[in-house]
């Protein structure tokens, strides 16, 4: 430690340090910046939810990943995972949660029923959130397994990173 | 459309709605409350956001097929379900499931209750604020569920236990695994204890909030641990004691006040309960399978193995990968044919085989259960869990009604929460654990 500081100190009056600037693109910085900071908003409705717990906590840890922080409110969250089946009755629920939601958001489809309908394809369920919904992300499997869970994160955050990232805010066209 | 709570509600009054979808409201359900201030003067709880069709669907499935449905009722304890469903099938069967399918079936049910048990309390006890408790108590939850991995072959939705038996035997190490998350689950229940039982605020938010009497429990239908608590003595594995629950050493805790805070120690007590029926069980399983002695090479050896030569030795796959093979029959299926899944060498190999096959799957045939309806409940997570089933003869339930015990228990919920603060009906719904797919169907 001390050896370092000597040695920066002698340095310092000759050259500017090492490291001190980067080059890149700031749509790229700005990607990087997102990605690793997704504050999620877990709209838990059915079985799914008993694996985005075990994702969430201790042994699968999703917080190794930059989406640690769960926000229960839409306002504060920019990624809404739709964990569980989406009935009708709960589709303008979840219409009105996602429109809560300030840009940039991300939909992640969690489980086979939010992708699709999965096994209950009757007059009840919404077939797949899409109907409703823009959708980033679909995670398959009737529940997906954490590791499934972790792998939709990391492609969504491929995602984030090379997309254009609407950094002045531009009203989104659907 | 104005709800009864609207159209009651006097005129100086709030009307506050939680839910359907609220960090509080874990699952979808949908209460409004009418305050004055603080204090809750009426509310009305709408259910129903979570409806999925089970029962009309199950309609349209045969017997055999609506077995992964049962899953997904209470999602937290998916074998207990699957239980209830196999078991009343069964009774109007008349099947006799073996010594030791029955007992894998009391080790799979009692592990599903502990992680339903540890799941209720997580969630309860995380919106009191006890973020600490929700960890470990997820940490034990996945101990259990390794030891069901290891042995369905799926962490949740498993439809493991079938009609005559189990699918698949136990695995060889699985006294190694459930030892290990018996220990870790008592640690973490020994952990809680100490967070938990003399915490001034959990006992403030618990303590003497939402006191049921035992008659109102009672007469609103009211099971399992909530029904204990209030120190009204039923069980249905007492009552009516099923598989071996009669053969084996155990208490049922009761409360004394039917408040929150009883509810929280029922479960905490029962999980102990269920630990000693999980190690009871495990130490009487008749050991006569051939999983235990089960050899042979490990699946990477035989594929390295096969590119030169022709792999004659035994591979040793985990149990619930291999098929349903015949010498495995006796222990953990019963041996009726027609009701249970024909053994897979007769089916490749003889051409009765591929019959007694293709008229198992086929439809209008396989299991066709005489005329008549049968009731058979067991004791689920949340309490009595109870499958109706009206049989026409043929292959496909002509009605099945589930009697979902958290149904019961939730109607009750706008009584308790009258005339208390808002602040208190967060404790009160999480320790009543409701789970919408078993509330809504």
């Amino acid at each position: 430690m001390g050896v370092t500081e000597k040695h920066m100190s002698r340095d310092k009056k000759k050259r500017p340090p090492a490291g001190q600037f980067i080059t890149t693109q700031f749509n790229s910085l700005l990607g990087w910046a997102r990605k690793f900071s997704l504050f999620h908003y877990p709209f838990v409705t059915a079985c799914c939810g008993m694996e985005y717990m075990s994702a969430a906590c201790a042994h699968f840890d999703i917080d190794r990943f930059g989406a640690g922080w769960t926000r229960f409110s839409p306002r504060q969250s920019d990624m809404l995972l739709v964990v569980g089946t989406i009935t009708h009755k709960e589709a303008p629920v979840l219409r009105t949660v996602y429109e809560q939601m300030t840009e940039p958001k991300w939909v992640v489809a969690f489980g086979t029923c939010a992708v699709s309908g999965g096994i209950y394809d009757n007059y009840a369920v919404v077939q797949g959130i899409d109907r409703i919904i823009p959708v980033d992300i679909y995670i398959p499997g009737c529940p997906p397994r954490p590791e499934t869970v972790l792998d939709g994160l990391l492609k969504l955050q491929e995602k984030i990173q090379h997309q254009d990232q609407d950094w002045r805010w531009k009203k989104r066209t659907y | 459309m104005p709800t009864r709570i609207q159209k009651e509600a006097r005129p100086d009054t709030m009307l506050l709605n939680m839910g359907p979808s609220h960090p509080a409201m874990h699952g979808t359900i949908r209460i409004m409350l009418e305050l004055d201030g603080e204090r809750i003067l009426n509310s009305e709880v709408e259910v129903g956001y979570l409806h999925r069709g089970f029962e009309k669907t199950c309609e349209h499935r045969t017997y055999f097929n609506l077995l992964p449905y049962t899953d997904r009722l209470n999602y937290v304890s998916p074998l207990i379900n699957n239980l209830g469903y196999v078991m009343t099938v069964e009774k109007m069967l008349g099947v006799v499931v073996p010594e030791r399918a029955q007992h894998i079936r009391v080790l799979m049910s009692e592990l599903s209750r502990i992680s339903d048990h540890l799941t209720c309390l997580a969630a309860m006890a995380m919106e009191c604020g006890a973020f600490t408790v929700f960890l470990y108590k997820m940490k034990a939850r996945e101990f259990i569920w390794d030891v069901i991995e290891q042995t369905t072959g799926a962490r949740m939705t498993t439809s493991y236990i079938r009609i005559g038996g189990v699918r698949a035997d136990l695995h060889t190490d699985f006294d190694v695994v459930l030892k290990k998350a018996v220990a870790e689950t008592r640690g973490v229940l020994k952990d809680v204890h100490g967070l938990l039982d003399k915490n001034k605020i959990f006992l403030n938010r618990t303590r003497d909030v939402a006191v049921m009497s035992p008659e109102d429990a009672v007469a609103y239908g009211w099971t399992g641990p909530c029904l204990r608590s209030t120190g009204v003595l039923y069980d249905v594995r007492k009552a009516f004691p099923y598989l071996i629950y009669d053969r084996l050493n155990w208490d049922v805790p009761l409360g004394e006040r039917g408040d929150n805070f009883d509810r929280y120690l029922v479960r905490m007590r029962e999980m102990e309960q269920s630990l000693r029926i999980v190690e009871q069980a495990a130490a009487r399983i008749p050991k006569t399978s051939p999983a235990l002695t089960a050899g042979g090479i490990e699946p990477s050896a035989a594929i390295r193995d096969s590119r030169r030569r022709r792999v004659r030795e035994a591979v040793a796959l985990s149990p619930n990968l291999e098929g349903s093979e015949e010498y495995r029959y006796p222990d953990i299926l019963a041996s009726d044919k027609g009701y249970v899944v024909p053994p897979k060498e007769e089916t490749y190999t003889s051409i009765e085989g591929l019959i007694n096959h293709f008229k198992f799957f086929m439809r209008g045939h396989g299991i066709r259960p005489p005329k008549g309806d049968v009731y058979f409940a067991v004791e689920g997570g949340n309490g009595e869990l109870g499958f109706y089933i009206v049989s026409d003869g043929t292959d496909r339930p002509y009605r099945l009604h589930l009697r979902a015990p958290c149904f019961h228990i939730v109607a009750a919920l706008e009584q308790l929460i009258r005339g208390r603060y808002v602040a208190d009906v967060i404790p009160t719904f999480g320790s009543m654990n409701m789970i919408g797919g078993e509330l809504d169907r």
